[in-house]
Protein backbone atom coordinates (compact mmCIF):
# COMPACT_ATOMS: atom_id res chain seq x y z
CA UNK A 1 0.00 0.00 0.00
CA UNK A 2 2.76 2.56 0.87
CA UNK A 3 4.19 1.60 -2.41
CA UNK A 4 1.37 3.44 -4.17
CA UNK A 5 1.14 6.18 -2.31
CA UNK A 6 3.72 7.88 -5.17
CA UNK A 7 5.49 11.18 -5.25
CA UNK A 8 2.30 12.84 -7.03
CA UNK A 9 -0.43 11.73 -4.01
CA UNK A 10 2.29 13.26 -1.54
CA UNK A 11 2.95 16.70 -3.34
CA UNK A 12 -0.83 17.12 -4.58
CA UNK A 13 -1.21 17.04 -0.70
CA UNK A 14 1.08 18.90 0.39
CA UNK A 15 0.50 21.59 -1.80
CA UNK A 16 -3.25 21.37 -0.94
CA UNK A 17 -2.89 21.67 2.84
CA UNK A 18 -0.45 24.96 2.06
CA UNK A 19 -3.23 26.08 0.11
CA UNK A 20 -5.44 25.69 3.46
CA UNK A 21 -3.33 26.77 6.09
CA UNK A 22 -0.67 29.36 4.14
CA UNK A 23 -3.37 32.40 4.66
CA UNK A 24 -3.93 31.60 7.99
CA UNK A 25 -0.80 31.45 8.71
CA UNK A 26 0.21 35.12 7.42
CA UNK A 27 -2.68 36.32 9.19
CA UNK A 28 -1.82 35.12 12.23
CA UNK A 29 2.25 36.31 11.55
CA UNK A 30 0.64 39.60 10.77
CA UNK A 31 -0.83 40.23 13.83
CA UNK A 32 2.15 40.20 16.14
CA UNK A 33 3.45 43.02 13.65
CA UNK A 34 4.84 46.37 15.02
CA UNK A 35 4.12 48.10 11.81
CA UNK A 36 0.50 49.74 11.41
CA UNK A 37 1.23 49.03 7.53
CA UNK A 38 -0.05 45.44 7.42
CA UNK A 39 2.05 43.82 5.28
CA UNK A 40 5.37 45.36 5.97
CA UNK A 41 6.93 43.92 8.70
CA UNK A 42 8.97 46.17 11.31
CA UNK A 43 9.26 43.57 14.20
CA UNK A 44 7.22 41.81 16.60
CA UNK A 45 4.76 43.20 18.82
CA UNK A 46 1.68 42.45 20.73
CA UNK A 47 0.46 45.80 20.98
CA UNK A 48 -2.71 45.27 18.48
CA UNK A 49 -3.41 42.64 21.34
CA UNK A 50 -3.54 45.09 24.54
CA UNK A 51 -5.34 47.79 22.60
CA UNK A 52 -8.10 45.11 21.82
CA UNK A 53 -8.73 44.80 25.41
CA UNK A 54 -9.81 48.52 25.51
CA UNK A 55 -12.13 48.64 22.46
CA UNK A 56 -15.78 48.58 24.29
CA UNK A 57 -17.63 48.01 21.48
CA UNK A 58 -15.21 45.16 20.38
CA UNK A 59 -15.57 43.51 23.96
CA UNK A 60 -19.39 44.07 24.06
CA UNK A 61 -19.94 42.44 20.55
CA UNK A 62 -17.48 39.87 21.58
CA UNK A 63 -19.92 38.71 24.70
CA UNK A 64 -23.17 38.88 22.89
CA UNK A 65 -21.77 36.63 20.41
CA UNK A 66 -20.58 34.52 23.03
CA UNK A 67 -24.22 34.29 24.96
CA UNK A 68 -25.89 33.66 21.19
CA UNK A 69 -23.72 31.26 20.19
CA UNK A 70 -23.96 29.02 23.74
CA UNK A 71 -27.65 29.20 24.11
CA UNK A 72 -28.37 28.65 20.01
CA UNK A 73 -25.86 25.77 20.21
CA UNK A 74 -27.50 23.99 23.25
CA UNK A 75 -31.33 24.46 21.34
CA UNK A 76 -30.02 23.29 18.25
CA UNK A 77 -28.34 20.25 19.80
CA UNK A 78 -31.17 19.17 21.50
CA UNK A 79 -33.56 19.76 18.59
CA UNK A 80 -30.87 18.28 16.43
CA UNK A 81 -30.92 15.44 18.29
CA UNK A 82 -34.17 15.04 17.94
CA UNK A 83 -34.77 15.01 14.55
CA UNK A 84 -31.97 12.77 13.57
CA UNK A 85 -33.97 10.64 15.84
CA UNK A 86 -36.88 10.94 14.12
CA UNK A 87 -34.85 10.47 10.71
CA UNK A 88 -33.27 7.29 11.42
CA UNK A 89 -35.85 5.48 13.80
CA UNK A 90 -39.28 6.16 12.49
CA UNK A 91 -39.01 5.28 8.69
CA UNK A 92 -42.61 5.84 8.53
CA UNK A 93 -44.50 8.80 9.28
CA UNK A 94 -46.93 11.18 7.81
CA UNK A 95 -45.05 14.26 5.68
CA UNK A 96 -41.76 12.42 6.24
CA UNK A 97 -40.75 13.62 2.70
CA UNK A 98 -41.33 17.17 3.80
CA UNK A 99 -39.59 16.86 6.95
CA UNK A 100 -36.35 14.91 5.19
CA UNK A 101 -36.20 18.25 2.58
CA UNK A 102 -36.53 20.50 5.60
CA UNK A 103 -33.64 19.09 7.52
CA UNK A 104 -31.12 19.25 4.53
CA UNK A 105 -32.14 21.99 2.35
CA UNK A 106 -30.62 24.71 5.05
CA UNK A 107 -27.47 22.93 4.65
CA UNK A 108 -27.17 24.67 0.99
CA UNK A 109 -29.47 27.37 1.02
CA UNK A 110 -27.38 30.18 0.55
CA UNK A 111 -27.05 32.46 3.44
CA UNK A 112 -28.80 35.71 1.96
CA UNK A 113 -32.41 33.94 1.77
CA UNK A 114 -32.37 32.19 5.24
CA UNK A 115 -31.48 35.65 6.48
CA UNK A 116 -33.95 37.81 4.53
CA UNK A 117 -36.97 35.00 5.51
CA UNK A 118 -36.34 34.68 9.20
CA UNK A 119 -36.25 38.72 9.11
CA UNK A 120 -39.89 38.65 7.26
CA UNK A 121 -40.93 36.10 9.68
CA UNK A 122 -39.99 38.32 12.91
CA UNK A 123 -41.49 41.77 11.37
CA UNK A 124 -44.38 39.36 10.32
CA UNK A 125 -45.05 38.18 13.71
CA UNK A 126 -43.99 41.81 15.56
CA UNK A 127 -41.33 40.07 16.96
CA UNK A 128 -38.44 42.98 18.04
CA UNK A 129 -35.35 42.24 16.44
CA UNK A 130 -32.16 41.82 18.72
CA UNK A 131 -30.38 39.33 20.60
CA UNK A 132 -33.49 36.87 20.52
CA UNK A 133 -34.39 37.46 17.07
CA UNK A 134 -30.59 35.89 16.12
CA UNK A 135 -30.51 33.31 18.56
CA UNK A 136 -33.63 31.27 17.06
CA UNK A 137 -32.19 32.14 13.68
CA UNK A 138 -28.88 30.50 15.20
CA UNK A 139 -30.96 27.02 16.55
CA UNK A 140 -32.63 27.03 12.94
CA UNK A 141 -30.46 26.66 10.61
CA UNK A 142 -27.20 25.12 12.99
CA UNK A 143 -29.96 22.25 14.12
CA UNK A 144 -29.51 20.66 10.49
CA UNK A 145 -26.35 20.33 11.03
CA UNK A 146 -26.37 18.93 14.21
CA UNK A 147 -29.12 16.06 12.91
CA UNK A 148 -26.67 15.35 10.11
CA UNK A 149 -23.83 14.81 12.53
CA UNK A 150 -26.03 12.55 14.52
CA UNK A 151 -27.79 10.91 12.19
CA UNK A 152 -24.49 9.80 10.43
CA UNK A 153 -23.88 8.20 13.62
CA UNK A 154 -27.39 6.52 14.77
CA UNK A 155 -26.65 4.86 11.20
CA UNK A 156 -23.94 2.87 11.89
CA UNK A 157 -25.39 2.16 15.93
CA UNK A 158 -25.59 -1.22 16.67
CA UNK A 159 -29.53 -1.55 17.34
CA UNK A 160 -29.96 -4.31 18.92
CA UNK A 161 -28.72 -2.84 22.07
CA UNK A 162 -32.02 -0.98 22.16
CA UNK A 163 -33.91 -3.77 21.25
CA UNK A 164 -32.36 -5.80 23.96
CA UNK A 165 -32.71 -2.74 26.48
CA UNK A 166 -36.27 -2.61 25.61
CA UNK A 167 -36.56 -6.50 26.07
CA UNK A 168 -35.84 -6.39 29.30
CA UNK A 169 -38.43 -4.20 29.97
CA UNK A 170 -36.61 -0.90 30.34
CA UNK A 171 -39.03 1.92 29.09
CA UNK A 172 -38.03 3.99 25.34
CA UNK A 173 -37.20 6.89 27.57
CA UNK A 174 -34.98 4.82 29.54
CA UNK A 175 -33.30 2.96 26.84
CA UNK A 176 -32.32 6.11 25.05
CA UNK A 177 -30.41 7.98 28.23
CA UNK A 178 -29.01 4.37 29.16
CA UNK A 179 -27.99 3.08 26.15
CA UNK A 180 -28.41 4.91 23.02
CA UNK A 181 -27.14 8.65 24.24
CA UNK A 182 -23.69 7.17 25.93
CA UNK A 183 -23.17 5.24 22.32
CA UNK A 184 -24.04 8.77 20.01
CA UNK A 185 -22.66 11.27 22.72
CA UNK A 186 -19.54 12.04 20.93
CA UNK A 187 -21.35 12.91 18.01
CA UNK A 188 -23.68 14.95 19.87
CA UNK A 189 -21.07 16.90 21.83
CA UNK A 190 -19.17 17.14 17.96
CA UNK A 191 -22.84 18.76 16.98
CA UNK A 192 -22.59 20.81 19.76
CA UNK A 193 -19.00 22.25 18.81
CA UNK A 194 -20.20 22.39 15.33
CA UNK A 195 -23.23 24.53 16.08
CA UNK A 196 -21.44 26.71 18.48
CA UNK A 197 -18.61 27.73 15.84
CA UNK A 198 -21.09 28.13 12.94
CA UNK A 199 -22.72 30.53 15.21
CA UNK A 200 -19.47 32.01 16.73
CA UNK A 201 -18.75 32.76 12.51
CA UNK A 202 -22.02 33.68 11.24
CA UNK A 203 -22.05 37.11 9.82
CA UNK A 204 -24.95 37.16 7.00
CA UNK A 205 -27.80 35.79 8.74
CA UNK A 206 -27.11 37.72 12.00
CA UNK A 207 -26.84 40.45 10.11
CA UNK A 208 -30.77 40.26 8.55
CA UNK A 209 -31.38 39.29 11.75
CA UNK A 210 -29.99 41.26 14.63
CA UNK A 211 -31.45 44.69 15.99
CA UNK A 212 -30.07 47.78 17.63
CA UNK A 213 -28.26 46.33 20.77
CA UNK A 214 -26.98 42.86 19.67
CA UNK A 215 -24.48 43.35 17.21
CA UNK A 216 -22.11 40.45 17.17
CA UNK A 217 -18.29 39.96 16.30
CA UNK A 218 -18.66 39.31 12.92
CA UNK A 219 -20.76 41.97 12.16
CA UNK A 220 -18.50 44.36 13.66
CA UNK A 221 -15.16 42.95 12.02
CA UNK A 222 -17.46 42.99 8.79
CA UNK A 223 -17.85 47.30 9.09
CA UNK A 224 -13.61 47.68 10.48
CA UNK A 225 -12.60 44.88 7.20
CA UNK A 226 -14.83 47.35 4.91
CA UNK A 227 -12.87 50.08 5.36
CA UNK A 228 -9.54 47.84 5.30
CA UNK A 229 -6.82 45.46 6.95
CA UNK A 230 -5.92 46.54 10.00
CA UNK A 231 -3.69 45.26 12.81
CA UNK A 232 -6.45 45.11 15.57
CA UNK A 233 -8.24 43.17 13.05
CA UNK A 234 -5.71 40.39 12.25
CA UNK A 235 -5.30 40.40 16.66
CA UNK A 236 -9.55 39.52 17.09
CA UNK A 237 -9.16 37.13 13.91
CA UNK A 238 -6.09 35.27 15.64
CA UNK A 239 -7.66 35.24 18.59
CA UNK A 240 -11.17 33.59 17.51
CA UNK A 241 -8.89 31.07 15.35
CA UNK A 242 -6.95 30.18 18.39
CA UNK A 243 -10.73 29.39 20.62
CA UNK A 244 -11.79 27.37 17.73
CA UNK A 245 -8.48 25.47 17.00
CA UNK A 246 -7.53 24.57 20.74
CA UNK A 247 -11.43 23.43 21.13
CA UNK A 248 -11.92 20.60 18.22
CA UNK A 249 -7.94 19.67 18.89
CA UNK A 250 -8.92 19.15 22.23
CA UNK A 251 -12.57 17.58 21.26
CA UNK A 252 -11.08 15.33 18.69
CA UNK A 253 -8.05 14.13 21.41
CA UNK A 254 -10.76 13.09 24.17
CA UNK A 255 -12.75 11.52 21.54
CA UNK A 256 -9.39 9.31 20.52
CA UNK A 257 -8.18 8.24 23.95
CA UNK A 258 -12.15 7.42 25.09
CA UNK A 259 -11.64 5.07 21.50
CA UNK A 260 -8.65 3.51 22.33
CA UNK A 261 -10.11 3.24 26.28
CA UNK A 262 -13.07 0.75 24.34
CA UNK A 263 -10.77 -0.51 22.33
CA UNK A 264 -8.76 -1.81 25.05
CA UNK A 265 -12.24 -2.27 27.44
CA UNK A 266 -13.27 -5.02 24.40
CA UNK A 267 -10.27 -6.64 23.96
CA UNK A 268 -10.10 -7.42 27.54
CA UNK A 269 -13.86 -8.88 27.98
CA UNK A 270 -13.02 -10.72 24.86
CA UNK A 271 -10.03 -12.36 27.24
CA UNK A 272 -11.51 -12.33 30.17
CA UNK B 1 -56.02 -20.85 44.55
CA UNK B 2 -54.69 -17.81 46.05
CA UNK B 3 -51.36 -18.15 44.24
CA UNK B 4 -53.21 -18.55 40.84
CA UNK B 5 -55.28 -15.26 41.80
CA UNK B 6 -51.89 -13.65 42.53
CA UNK B 7 -50.47 -14.82 39.13
CA UNK B 8 -53.61 -13.12 37.74
CA UNK B 9 -53.65 -10.37 39.31
CA UNK B 10 -49.64 -9.72 39.02
CA UNK B 11 -50.57 -10.61 34.91
CA UNK B 12 -52.73 -7.88 35.14
CA UNK B 13 -50.33 -5.62 36.61
CA UNK B 14 -47.97 -6.25 33.69
CA UNK B 15 -50.91 -5.98 31.01
CA UNK B 16 -51.51 -2.18 32.50
CA UNK B 17 -47.47 -1.56 32.89
CA UNK B 18 -47.48 -2.24 29.28
CA UNK B 19 -49.97 -0.64 28.51
CA UNK B 20 -48.77 2.56 29.96
CA UNK B 21 -45.56 1.65 28.60
CA UNK B 22 -46.96 1.69 25.14
CA UNK B 23 -49.09 4.72 25.38
CA UNK B 24 -45.78 6.67 26.89
CA UNK B 25 -44.09 5.03 23.73
CA UNK B 26 -45.83 6.20 21.35
CA UNK B 27 -46.51 9.37 22.92
CA UNK B 28 -42.52 10.26 23.26
CA UNK B 29 -42.05 8.57 19.77
CA UNK B 30 -44.77 11.39 18.17
CA UNK B 31 -42.97 14.09 20.75
CA UNK B 32 -39.52 13.34 19.25
CA UNK B 33 -41.03 13.93 15.39
CA UNK B 34 -43.13 16.64 16.45
CA UNK B 35 -41.00 19.27 18.42
CA UNK B 36 -38.27 19.53 15.34
CA UNK B 37 -40.85 19.32 12.66
CA UNK B 38 -43.22 22.50 14.27
CA UNK B 39 -39.73 24.29 14.94
CA UNK B 40 -38.80 23.75 11.16
CA UNK B 41 -42.43 24.56 9.85
CA UNK B 42 -42.86 28.05 11.85
CA UNK B 43 -38.59 29.21 11.58
CA UNK B 44 -38.25 27.10 7.83
CA UNK B 45 -41.35 26.59 6.00
CA UNK B 46 -43.00 29.76 7.04
CA UNK B 47 -40.74 32.38 6.44
CA UNK B 48 -40.62 31.39 2.40
CA UNK B 49 -44.13 31.89 2.44
CA UNK B 50 -43.93 34.99 3.76
CA UNK B 51 -41.12 35.87 1.34
CA UNK B 52 -43.30 35.10 -1.17
CA UNK B 53 -46.50 36.75 -0.05
CA UNK B 54 -43.75 40.29 0.32
CA UNK B 55 -42.45 39.68 -3.00
CA UNK B 56 -46.15 39.79 -4.47
CA UNK B 57 -46.72 43.40 -2.30
CA UNK B 58 -46.15 47.29 -3.09
CA UNK B 59 -43.14 48.73 -1.27
CA UNK B 60 -44.31 51.77 0.82
CA UNK B 61 -42.75 54.27 3.27
CA UNK B 62 -43.84 52.85 6.44
CA UNK B 63 -42.84 49.86 9.09
CA UNK B 64 -42.96 47.06 7.54
CA UNK B 65 -42.11 49.16 4.45
CA UNK B 66 -44.54 46.86 2.27
CA UNK B 67 -48.43 46.92 1.96
CA UNK B 68 -51.08 45.01 1.92
CA UNK B 69 -49.74 43.44 5.24
CA UNK B 70 -52.24 40.89 6.20
CA UNK B 71 -53.61 42.18 9.44
CA UNK B 72 -55.59 38.94 10.54
CA UNK B 73 -57.46 41.31 12.75
CA UNK B 74 -59.15 42.49 9.67
CA UNK B 75 -61.17 39.70 9.21
CA UNK B 76 -61.66 37.14 5.92
CA UNK B 77 -63.07 40.59 4.42
CA UNK B 78 -59.84 42.31 5.18
CA UNK B 79 -57.73 39.43 3.76
CA UNK B 80 -60.01 39.18 0.49
CA UNK B 81 -59.36 42.54 -0.33
CA UNK B 82 -56.00 41.95 0.49
CA UNK B 83 -55.42 39.52 -2.07
CA UNK B 84 -56.86 41.64 -4.69
CA UNK B 85 -54.19 44.29 -4.06
CA UNK B 86 -51.26 41.88 -4.54
CA UNK B 87 -49.41 42.40 -8.22
CA UNK B 88 -45.97 40.50 -9.67
CA UNK B 89 -45.05 43.91 -10.75
CA UNK B 90 -42.03 43.23 -8.91
CA UNK B 91 -40.67 40.52 -10.69
CA UNK B 92 -41.64 42.26 -14.30
CA UNK B 93 -39.05 44.92 -13.01
CA UNK B 94 -36.61 42.31 -12.49
CA UNK B 95 -37.10 41.08 -16.31
CA UNK B 96 -37.17 44.70 -17.18
CA UNK B 97 -33.98 45.77 -15.87
CA UNK B 98 -30.91 44.45 -17.11
CA UNK B 99 -29.20 44.83 -13.75
CA UNK B 100 -31.08 41.78 -12.21
CA UNK B 101 -30.51 39.54 -15.08
CA UNK B 102 -27.09 39.98 -15.15
CA UNK B 103 -26.63 39.24 -11.67
CA UNK B 104 -28.25 35.82 -12.05
CA UNK B 105 -26.59 35.05 -14.88
CA UNK B 106 -23.06 36.39 -13.74
CA UNK B 107 -23.65 34.42 -10.35
CA UNK B 108 -24.32 30.91 -11.79
CA UNK B 109 -21.13 31.65 -14.11
CA UNK B 110 -19.07 32.25 -11.61
CA UNK B 111 -20.69 29.28 -9.25
CA UNK B 112 -19.62 26.83 -12.05
CA UNK B 113 -16.52 27.57 -13.03
CA UNK B 114 -15.51 27.93 -9.15
CA UNK B 115 -17.09 24.59 -8.93
CA UNK B 116 -15.30 23.37 -11.54
CA UNK B 117 -11.62 24.74 -9.94
CA UNK B 118 -12.45 23.57 -6.87
CA UNK B 119 -13.06 20.05 -8.34
CA UNK B 120 -9.91 20.10 -10.45
CA UNK B 121 -7.88 20.97 -7.29
CA UNK B 122 -9.56 19.11 -4.59
CA UNK B 123 -9.27 15.72 -6.76
CA UNK B 124 -6.08 15.16 -6.35
CA UNK B 125 -6.20 16.02 -2.47
CA UNK B 126 -8.98 13.63 -1.74
CA UNK B 127 -7.31 10.90 -3.71
CA UNK B 128 -3.59 11.41 -2.31
CA UNK B 129 -5.64 10.81 0.52
CA UNK B 130 -7.66 7.86 0.14
CA UNK B 131 -4.09 6.40 -1.23
CA UNK B 132 -2.22 7.66 2.35
CA UNK B 133 -1.33 5.02 4.61
CA UNK B 134 -3.84 4.22 6.54
CA UNK B 135 -2.36 5.54 10.05
CA UNK B 136 -2.14 8.87 8.58
CA UNK B 137 -5.47 9.21 7.40
CA UNK B 138 -7.30 10.33 10.01
CA UNK B 139 -4.67 13.16 10.53
CA UNK B 140 -4.78 13.75 7.11
CA UNK B 141 -8.87 14.18 7.36
CA UNK B 142 -8.86 16.28 10.30
CA UNK B 143 -6.32 18.81 8.67
CA UNK B 144 -9.14 18.99 5.65
CA UNK B 145 -11.90 19.72 8.45
CA UNK B 146 -10.31 22.14 10.57
CA UNK B 147 -10.04 25.17 8.29
CA UNK B 148 -13.74 24.39 8.11
CA UNK B 149 -14.49 25.31 11.65
CA UNK B 150 -12.38 28.39 11.50
CA UNK B 151 -14.71 31.65 10.08
CA UNK B 152 -15.83 32.14 6.63
CA UNK B 153 -15.37 35.72 7.08
CA UNK B 154 -11.34 35.41 8.67
CA UNK B 155 -10.84 33.20 5.60
CA UNK B 156 -11.76 35.20 3.07
CA UNK B 157 -10.43 38.58 5.28
CA UNK B 158 -7.15 36.54 5.07
CA UNK B 159 -6.96 36.82 1.33
CA UNK B 160 -6.73 40.80 1.42
CA UNK B 161 -3.86 41.35 2.61
CA UNK B 162 -2.35 38.81 0.32
CA UNK B 163 -4.25 39.74 -2.69
CA UNK B 164 -3.61 43.29 -2.72
CA UNK B 165 -1.80 45.25 -5.12
CA UNK B 166 1.12 45.83 -2.54
CA UNK B 167 0.01 42.83 -0.72
CA UNK B 168 2.20 39.40 -0.12
CA UNK B 169 1.52 37.48 -3.11
CA UNK B 170 3.48 40.85 -5.27
CA UNK B 171 6.13 41.16 -2.64
CA UNK B 172 7.16 38.04 -3.12
CA UNK B 173 6.78 37.58 -6.73
CA UNK B 174 8.62 41.21 -7.18
CA UNK B 175 11.65 39.32 -4.75
CA UNK B 176 11.85 36.49 -7.13
CA UNK B 177 11.92 38.80 -10.36
CA UNK B 178 8.85 37.58 -11.67
CA UNK B 179 7.38 40.42 -12.24
CA UNK B 180 8.18 44.31 -12.46
CA UNK B 181 4.39 45.87 -11.59
CA UNK B 182 2.26 44.46 -9.40
CA UNK B 183 -0.50 41.90 -10.77
CA UNK B 184 -4.42 43.30 -10.12
CA UNK B 185 -5.93 40.34 -8.78
CA UNK B 186 -8.19 41.67 -5.32
CA UNK B 187 -11.53 43.28 -6.82
CA UNK B 188 -11.47 41.22 -10.33
CA UNK B 189 -13.27 37.73 -10.64
CA UNK B 190 -10.36 35.95 -10.34
CA UNK B 191 -10.27 37.07 -6.83
CA UNK B 192 -14.09 35.61 -6.27
CA UNK B 193 -12.84 31.90 -7.95
CA UNK B 194 -9.78 32.33 -5.46
CA UNK B 195 -12.03 33.33 -2.39
CA UNK B 196 -15.12 30.15 -3.28
CA UNK B 197 -12.42 27.76 -4.42
CA UNK B 198 -10.41 28.17 -0.88
CA UNK B 199 -13.68 28.76 1.14
CA UNK B 200 -15.25 25.41 0.46
CA UNK B 201 -12.36 23.62 -0.56
CA UNK B 202 -13.24 21.36 2.34
CA UNK B 203 -16.74 20.90 0.91
CA UNK B 204 -15.70 19.75 -2.42
CA UNK B 205 -12.37 16.90 -0.55
CA UNK B 206 -14.58 15.52 1.91
CA UNK B 207 -17.24 13.85 -0.42
CA UNK B 208 -14.90 12.87 -3.20
CA UNK B 209 -12.54 11.24 0.07
CA UNK B 210 -15.32 9.19 0.99
CA UNK B 211 -16.27 7.28 -2.20
CA UNK B 212 -12.37 6.94 -3.22
CA UNK B 213 -11.86 6.07 0.43
CA UNK B 214 -14.29 2.94 -0.07
CA UNK B 215 -12.79 2.35 -3.65
CA UNK B 216 -11.02 -1.13 -4.30
CA UNK B 217 -7.79 -0.13 -5.30
CA UNK B 218 -7.01 -4.08 -6.66
CA UNK B 219 -9.05 -3.22 -9.59
CA UNK B 220 -6.73 -0.52 -11.40
CA UNK B 221 -3.59 -3.37 -10.31
CA UNK B 222 -6.07 -5.51 -12.03
CA UNK B 223 -6.91 -3.09 -15.24
CA UNK B 224 -3.11 -2.41 -15.71
CA UNK B 225 -2.35 -5.99 -15.80
CA UNK B 226 -4.24 -6.61 -18.14
CA UNK B 227 -2.78 -3.85 -20.27
CA UNK B 228 -4.75 -1.19 -19.34
CA UNK B 229 -2.54 2.14 -19.10
CA UNK B 230 -2.58 4.17 -16.07
CA UNK B 231 -4.49 6.98 -17.35
CA UNK B 232 -7.00 4.85 -19.03
CA UNK B 233 -7.85 2.82 -15.82
CA UNK B 234 -8.38 6.47 -14.15
CA UNK B 235 -10.44 7.13 -16.29
CA UNK B 236 -12.43 3.68 -17.26
CA UNK B 237 -12.27 3.15 -12.97
CA UNK B 238 -11.70 5.65 -10.61
CA UNK B 239 -13.90 8.31 -11.98
CA UNK B 240 -16.93 6.85 -12.72
CA UNK B 241 -16.38 4.80 -9.15
CA UNK B 242 -16.18 8.30 -7.52
CA UNK B 243 -18.88 9.46 -9.64
CA UNK B 244 -21.79 10.25 -6.45
CA UNK B 245 -18.74 11.93 -4.75
CA UNK B 246 -18.04 14.22 -7.47
CA UNK B 247 -21.92 15.08 -7.60
CA UNK B 248 -22.12 15.65 -3.72
CA UNK B 249 -19.25 17.91 -3.61
CA UNK B 250 -20.36 19.91 -6.71
CA UNK B 251 -23.33 20.64 -5.28
CA UNK B 252 -22.17 21.27 -1.94
CA UNK B 253 -19.74 24.12 -3.53
CA UNK B 254 -21.93 25.11 -6.72
CA UNK B 255 -25.43 25.70 -4.72
CA UNK B 256 -24.32 28.20 -2.01
CA UNK B 257 -21.64 29.42 -4.67
CA UNK B 258 -24.66 30.99 -6.51
CA UNK B 259 -25.89 32.85 -3.77
CA UNK B 260 -22.84 33.95 -1.86
CA UNK B 261 -22.46 37.22 -0.39
CA UNK B 262 -19.43 38.22 1.79
CA UNK B 263 -17.00 36.69 -1.13
CA UNK B 264 -17.63 39.00 -3.77
CA UNK B 265 -18.51 41.49 -1.27
CA UNK B 266 -14.79 41.76 0.23
CA UNK B 267 -12.61 40.42 -3.08
CA UNK B 268 -14.85 41.58 -6.30
CA UNK B 269 -15.00 44.87 -7.84
CA UNK B 270 -17.65 47.43 -7.82
CA UNK B 271 -18.38 46.15 -11.07
CA UNK B 272 -18.55 42.19 -10.63
CA UNK B 273 -22.28 41.48 -9.69
CA UNK B 274 -23.69 38.70 -7.92
CA UNK B 275 -27.19 37.51 -6.67
CA UNK B 276 -26.40 37.44 -3.00
CA UNK B 277 -24.84 41.12 -3.44
CA UNK B 278 -27.87 42.37 -5.53
CA UNK B 279 -30.11 40.88 -3.19
CA UNK B 280 -28.35 42.76 -0.08
CA UNK B 281 -28.00 46.17 -1.24
CA UNK B 282 -31.44 45.72 -2.20
CA UNK B 283 -31.84 45.71 0.91
CA UNK B 284 -30.15 47.27 3.28
CA UNK B 285 -29.18 50.08 1.50
CA UNK B 286 -32.76 50.54 -1.04
CA UNK B 287 -34.86 49.64 1.99
CA UNK B 288 -36.73 48.22 -0.87
CA UNK B 289 -38.41 44.58 0.92
CA UNK B 290 -40.66 43.83 -1.46
CA UNK B 291 -37.70 43.49 -4.80
CA UNK B 292 -35.06 42.06 -2.57
CA UNK B 293 -38.04 39.14 -2.00
CA UNK B 294 -38.80 38.71 -5.30
CA UNK B 295 -34.76 38.58 -6.12
CA UNK B 296 -34.79 35.96 -3.16
CA UNK B 297 -37.79 33.99 -4.76
CA UNK B 298 -36.15 33.42 -8.02
CA UNK B 299 -32.96 33.07 -7.11
CA UNK B 300 -34.63 30.12 -5.51
CA UNK B 301 -36.52 28.81 -8.17
CA UNK B 302 -32.86 28.72 -9.80
CA UNK B 303 -31.17 26.54 -7.05
CA UNK B 304 -34.50 24.27 -6.58
CA UNK B 305 -33.01 21.54 -9.16
CA UNK B 306 -30.11 21.33 -7.73
CA UNK B 307 -30.88 21.58 -4.25
CA UNK B 308 -33.37 18.22 -5.15
CA UNK B 309 -30.83 16.64 -6.78
CA UNK B 310 -28.44 17.01 -3.45
CA UNK B 311 -31.18 15.69 -1.24
CA UNK B 312 -31.81 13.07 -3.35
CA UNK B 313 -28.23 12.04 -3.48
CA UNK B 314 -28.14 12.63 0.62
CA UNK B 315 -31.44 10.27 0.80
CA UNK B 316 -29.64 7.21 -1.11
CA UNK B 317 -26.81 7.57 0.39
CA UNK B 318 -28.63 7.32 3.71
CA UNK B 319 -31.01 4.26 2.99
CA UNK B 320 -27.53 2.69 1.85
CA UNK B 321 -26.22 3.77 5.28
CA UNK B 322 -29.54 1.75 6.43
Amino acid sequence: MNASWSRFNIASIVLGFAFLYLPIVLLVIYSFNESRLVTVWAGFSTRWYSQLLQNQGLMDAAWVTARVAFISASVATVLGTLAAIALTRHTRFRGRVLFTGMVFAPLVMPEVITGLSLLLLFVAIGFERGFMTVTLAHITFSMCFVAVVVQSRLLTFDRSLEEAAMDLGAPPVKTFFQVTLPVIAPAVVSGWMLAFTLSLDDLVIASFTSGPGATTLPMKIYSQVRLGVTPEINAICTILIGVVAVGVIAASLVNKRREVQRLRDEQAAQRG
Amino acid sequence: MAEVADDTRAQGAAADRREENGLLQTLTSRLVIIIPYVWLLVFFLAPFIIVFKISVSQPTIAMPPYTPTLDPAEGIGGLIEAFGQFSFENYVWLTQDALYINAYLSSVVIAAVSTLLALLVGYPIAYGMARAPASVRPLLLMLVILPFWTSFLIRVYAWIGILKPEGLLNQFLFSLGVIDTPLIILNTNTAIFIGIVYSYLPFMVLPLYATLEKMDFSLIEAAQDLGCTPSGAFWKITVPLSLPGVVAGSMLVFIPAVGEFVIPDLLGGSRTLMIGKTLWNEFFSNRDWPVSSAVAVILLLILVVPIMFFQRAQARAQEEGR
